[in-house]
């Protein structure tokens, strides 16, 4: 945190240490603190993930205890990268920070608000973590199904835990979306219309609908399950006339459009930056921003193809099998509108762009896999194996994820006022693209073996592809680190930034204020060009 | 020319009624992922959806000429102290006629245990073609200690299955029911002190289970 205080040389009025970062209503410090939170959450969920791989190296039982410890530890490396790093870095830390500079508004709609919708995410991180160590832990993966999640199998507070900690969450995104929603739609500066918005701010706004439609749902969902598993309702029992089925209906509802809520933000953020270091508007602009709408909407009507072996029947499947599958026209829209924005640039390799490049190289192998599992016939086979498991990875893990990276390596120099250094963020970079590829491509191979998720044990014919998993995985945590060490560097030495470092690529409104920018941005409005 | 921002008055009460709207939205959100439970049961009550057979209309007078097998499936929750079985194996019958049909269910313990059965037919896609005039299932049973009884069900299978052509291959349907026991006995029995709600075999055995 030292390095923000320090860093903000300015002349202008700066409140106290504890009224800075406890009380903080600047939408930049709050920004920081959600991506330190981020980070601090990452390193968490990557040791999870580190214990995961060091289980499944070899067969037979390792490190783990019994099923259940495997399942609690699975599902809180599932919950805490979803919604304590993911969630926090791309919109908490990279909304915050950039959306009121990119719309020229002095600040959040609701600054206090915003506040509180930060410290929301420590207790809810906290009851998380803690539910590891109560009891046996809640195991339910992060799906969190009846009857697996009921107090029958489940039973002690553990579940309870997690189930509330996803309340916290929740509540905390639902404040945090109302607030960007008043803010992109009240504060524009005058001439910045909708039309000519950054596409980072496009993708928030969209990212910020989804959240309100969908979270409320999984409130719903996890109040029901909180009631049947202590209050003696029965929503999802069938002795009492309720369905487990039901709560995969709600769970999806909210589950799809998760997953482009964490995604969406990701596609603004390479957006920039391809522009950025093309040195080319992004080419189809408004084709990009509706693309994105497009997804947003389309994500809430393909819920069910999550449930293709519930039982669902056979017209059903075919409607969101075909639903599925035209998420992938606005989808290719923007893998393609990214290459023509490349097309023809004077193309520089830079950190961020790597990054760039890399998402939308895994991004669009992680989408090939799931036009693949988005066939109801196909996922009869592949549906809870390993395949599944490197689809969202590649997605998330490695789509999302670069997407932060690019954010930080693009941004840090603006929100630090330090550039990082050219040289460790493309070591980092390709020990991360190795070691990710190296983790999660041989998922693949034995998905299609047919190894199931959820166990830590697998028949001896699976070893070698996860031995090549598991080493490709420690390459990855140690480029985890090796990016903290960057980050480190730096801070420390880093050379101080000008305000627009990247030239004349760099055209949003955030490139026009110092590095990093005063404690008040924009007390006088911008010029909208 | 020097714009001016808007006053910050009327934006702060611009700002507030989005925000209210939002809000609005959200609980908006959440009453209808409420709603969505008796929705849901009643979506699948009127189209038959999973094998929701259809309830309370009377058979047709006239039979049609197709015939179909009904086969009978019985199933057991483990707490349930009950043995439950079909007493019908399976009927052949003709479409549009009305088939009656035994279950029988014989209390196992030395107290009254109250169940409750959750019912489908498969092929799901018949749900809207099976009708149910009579059924054990429709209401809670109780069998008092070590008693038997055998429990009745009439139904009919609409003629028009013969015309779909989703449907008209279909020979064999098969009738299942689950019997549960009912909250409010496992309550009674003291389940739910034990263990927390509806557990285990037979009143709390998993209390000692931790995993």
């Amino acid at each position: 945190m030292a390095y923000a205080a320090d860093a903000h040389g300015h002349d202008d009025h700066k409140p106290n240490f504890v009224n800075r970062w406890l009380f903080s209503t600047n939408h930049k410090d709050i920004g920081t603190l959600y991506i330190i939170f981020s980070l601090f959450a990452a390193l968490v969920g990557v040791g999870l993930s580190f214990l995961m791989r060091l289980e499944l190296q070899s067969p037979g039982l390792q490190i783990f205890a019994d099923g259940q410890m495997w399942n609690a530890y699975v599902s809180a490396h599932g919950l805490i990268m979803v919604f304590f790093v993911i969630m926090p870095a791309l919109i908490g830390g990279f909304g915050n920070w950039f959306v009121p500079i990119m719309i020229g508004a002095p600040d959040m709609a609701f600054p206090r608000l915003n506040n509180i919708s930060f410290w929301l995410l420590v207790p809810a991180f906290l009851l998380l973590g803690g539910s590891l160590f109560v009891g046996g832990g809640a195991g339910a993966g992060w799906t969190i199904y009846p009857p697996l999640s009921d107090s029958t199998y489940q039973p002690g507070p553990a579940m309870d835990m997690a189930l509330f900690a996803l309340h916290l969450a929740g509540a905390s995104s639902i404040l945090g979306a109302a607030n960007f929603i008043t803010t992109i739609f009240n504060m524009r500066a005058p001439g910045m219309t909708l039309h000519k918005m950054p596409l980072f701010v496009w993708s928030m706004l969209v990212t910020a609908f989804l959240l309100l439609l969908a979270v409320p749902v999984l409130g719903g969902a996890i109040t029901m399950l909180i009631t049947d598993r202590n209050f003696g309702t029965a929503f999802f029992d069938p002795a009492g006339g309720g369905d487990p089925v039901l709560f995969q209906h709600l769970f999806w509802f909210f589950g799809h459009p998760e997953v482009y809520i964490m995604i969406l933000p990701a596609f603004g953020i390479v957006s920039h930056v391809i522009s950025t270091f093309s040195r080319k508007p992004v080419f189809g602009y408004l084709g990009m921003a509706y693309a994105m709408v497009a997804i947003g909407v389309v994500g809430f009507v393909v819920w069910a193809h999550h449930m293709y072996t519930s039982g669902i029947d056979v017209d059903t499947r075919a409607y969101f099998m075909a639903a599925t599958m035209v998420i992938a026209v606005p989808t290719g829209i923007k893998i393609f509108s990214w290459i023509a924005t490349m097309w023809g640039g004077s193309i520089k390799m830079d950190t961020p762009m790597l990054f760039s490049v890399g998402f939308i190289f895994l991004f669009t192998v992680g989408g090939v896999t799931g036009v693949v599992l988005a066939n109801a016939g196909i996922t009869q086979i592949l549906h809870n194996t390993y395949y599944v498991v490197a689809h969202f990875h590649y997605v998330l893990s490695l789509g999302a994820v670069f997407g932060i990276y690019a954010g930080i390596y693009y941004w840090i120099g603006k929100m630090s006022g330090r550039q990082y250094p050219e040289r460790l963020g493309k070591i980092h970079f390709w020990l991360t693209f190795v070691g990710v590829n190296l983790t999660f491509f041989p998922m693949h191979f034995l998905g299609n073996q047919g190894m199931p998720r959820r166990y830590p044990d697998y028949p001896d014919a699976m070893t070698g592809w996860n031995m090549v998993a598991s080493v490709g995985s420690y390459i990855a945590i140690a480029s985890f680190l090796f990016f903290f060490y960057v980050m480190w560097v730096t801070l420390r030495r880093g050379e101080q930034a000008a305000p627009n470092y990247w030239g004349e690529g760099a055209t949003t409104l955030e490139w026009q204020v110092s590095s990093p920018p005063p404690f008040h941005t924009f007390d006088e409005l911008p010029r909208i060009r | 020319m020097r714009i001016e921002r808007p006053d910050p008055a009327i934006l702060a009460r611009k700002n507030k009624r989005l925000a209210v709207a939002s809000f609005g939205f959200v609980a908006f959100m959440v009453g209808v992922s409420f709603a969505a439970v008796p929705l849901y049961d009643l979506f699948c009550r009127v189209t038959g959806f999973g094998g929701t057979p259809m309830i309370g209309q009377a058979a047709p007078a006239a039979p049609g000429e197709a015939t179909i097998t009904v086969r009978f499936n019985a199933n057991t929750q483990p707490n349930l102290p009950w043995q439950f079985a079909a007493e019908t194996r399976a009927m052949t019958l003709r479409v549009g006629e009305e088939g009656l049909a035994f279950y029988t269910a014989r209390n196992t313990a030395d107290r009254p245990v109250t169940g409750i059965s959750t019912y489908n037919v498969t092929p799901e896609i018949v749900g809207r073609y099976f009708h149910k005039t009579a059924c054990f299932c429709f209401e809670e049973q109780t069998l008092e200690p070590g008693q038997r009884a055998d429990m009745p069900l009439t139904f009919w299978v609409d003629p028009r299955i013969a015309e779909d052509p989703a449907t008209r291959d279909i020979r064999t349907i098969t009738v299942n029911y689950t019997f549960f026991r009912s909250l409010h006995d496992a309550e009674r029995a003291g389940a739910l002190a034990n263990a927390g709600p509806h557990v285990g075999p037979q009143g709390g055995a998993r209390t000692t289970t931790t995993r």
